[in-house]
């Protein structure tokens, strides 16, 4: 039976490891490579790598960097942020990706997610969506939840996965860097509407919180956070421990 | 030497990676005749069956395999190309395997249940079936990481592990010196690279 996964996620800038908290006031962390190598030992199922660079060099130094740690860490590695175009697939799959994770790129360019599911397969496609309740809608919003697109969240999550997305990433902005539980009202309402693995993101403050996640949907595949694994305040070896107790099946590491 | 052949099909960096993490030398080439010199051969794969197949027979990589099979050298077929070690697929049409195996690929689709996903992907545990030298330090349990729409089906014999997805699903096949696994030993973290360890030390 295929276990649940725990993903930690390293919102990468000119080289360094950050995160934001409601998407504003980044403060490093530390080196993606060391950190990244530090979550493959200790149990992570999966790294997501999001690229906040705005930058061409920045850019650049983000393959780098995303080569170095495709190098060393030989768990599957997603990669976000700055993926336009289907030769932005190319670039970062070439530098040992496994997936990459589309969101503005997708929005701005309704193709892209067909395109590239055509090329690389449905299975290497990510949709991230950042989504927020706006009058009791879920919209979507762009630009790193800056911008409300106006598009209502489910249908466009819906008319993505016909076009060939093969996991979608629900990011609630209302529940993000709040640490009071996953969004389990939104993350329903996705699950209902897609057949494809479903990764919940934004609001794990503790332990308890992905188990509830697993235990009230069933059907979401994953877990992914940002702080409370770098700074320490979940380890993924208790929270794995924790779920394999719970009767949610889990991988542990060796 | 421990050859990884490279005939166009997927990208390797993982996979040299981490023979590289175990500190094993591999030499990465798509030269039938250093296939002759080999102590041991890596086939790896992803995408399709006939396109992976036709690639194969184009470079005369097929013939060499084979040759160097029955000159003794272990073989380890990865995913895709464990699934060519059989002898057909039913991706998308019938298409002839390297007939190393007894056995045919067949959808997923046509063993599980309606309501679980295809592909199947994810972290799975291993059954193990059988004793053999790749699982020298890997245990029933362990957890691989899968990610493929077909399995090999009808080598009940050369089975050596299975992973549970409604069905029990082919994970790694063993006949003589061919092994095959169908999950990723270069993103199965550390179970993974024992795997491979276990291999180069056979």
């Amino acid at each position: 039976m295929i276990t649940k996964r725990i993903i930690p996620c390293l919102d990468v800038r000119d080289g360094r490891v950050v995160k934001g908290v409601n998407f504003a006031g980044l403060n490093d962390v530390a080196s993606p490579v060391e950190l990244a190598a530090y979550y493959s030992a200790n149990g992570a199922d999966e790294l997501v790598f999001y690229d906040i660079t705005a930058s061409a060099e920045g850019r650049a130094l983000f393959t780098d960097i995303l080569r170095e740690t495709a190098g060393k860490v030989f768990i599957p590695l997603t990669v976000g942020g700055g993926i336009n175009e289907v030769s932005d697939f190319d670039r970062v799959l070439k530098c040992g990706a496994d997936k990459v994770s589309v969101n503005s790129g997708a929005i701005r360019n309704p193709k892209l997610v067909g395109e590239a599911a055509k090329r690389y397969g449905d299975q290497c496609v990510v949709l991230s969506v950042d989504v927020k309740r706006v009058d009791g809608v879920f919209r979507v919003f762009a630009k790193g939840g800056r911008e409300n697109t106006g598009m209502e969240a489910i249908s466009w999550i819906r008319s993505c996965v016909e076009d060939g997305a093969g996991e979608i990433v629900v990011n609630s902005i209302d529940t993000d860097g709040v640490k009071q539980g996953f969004d389990l009202e939104m993350l329903e309402k996705v699950c209902d509407a897609v057949s494809v693995p479903v990764i919940a993101s934004g609001g794990a403050g503790k332990i308890s919180d992905f188990i509830t996640l697993f235990r009230t949907l069933p059907k979401v595949d994953a877990g992914l956070a940002a702080s409370i694994f770098h700074f320490g305040e979940v380890r993924i070896p208790d929270l794995k421990q924790a779920m394999k107790d719970a009767g949610i099946p889990a991988r542990t590491a060796v | 030497m421990i050859v990884l052949i490279d005939y166009g099909v997927g990208n390797l960096f993982s996979l040299t990676s981490s023979f590289r993490a175990i500190g094993q030398d591999v030499k990465v080439t798509g030269d039938p005749e250093e296939l002759k010199r080999a102590d041991k051969i890596i086939l790896p794969g992803v995408g399709a069956f006939r396109d992976a197949a036709a690639l194969l027979r184009e470079r005369n990589l097929d013939t060499a395999v084979k040759q160097a099979v029955k000159a003794g050298t272990p073989l380890l077929g990865i995913c895709l190309g464990m699934q060519l070690l059989f002898d057909k697929s039913y991706e998308y049409g019938e298409y002839e395997g390297l007939g190393l195996i007894p056995g045919a690929v067949r959808p997923i689709r046509d063993v599980i249940p309606q309501d679980l996903k295809v592909p199947h992907i994810g972290w799975n545990p291993l059954i193990m079936k059988k004793e053999s030298p790749i699982f020298k330090y890997v245990h029933d349990g362990d957890c691989v990481y899968f990610v493929h729409s077909y399995y090999a089906a009808d080598c009940e014999e050369a089975v050596t592990a299975a992973a549970e997805y409604g069905a029990e699903l082919t994970a790694a096949v063993q006949k003589d010196l061919v092994f095959g696994c169908q999950f990723h030993p270069e993103k199965s973290g550390e179970i993974g690279l024992r795997m491979l360890r276990a291999f180069c030390e056979f």
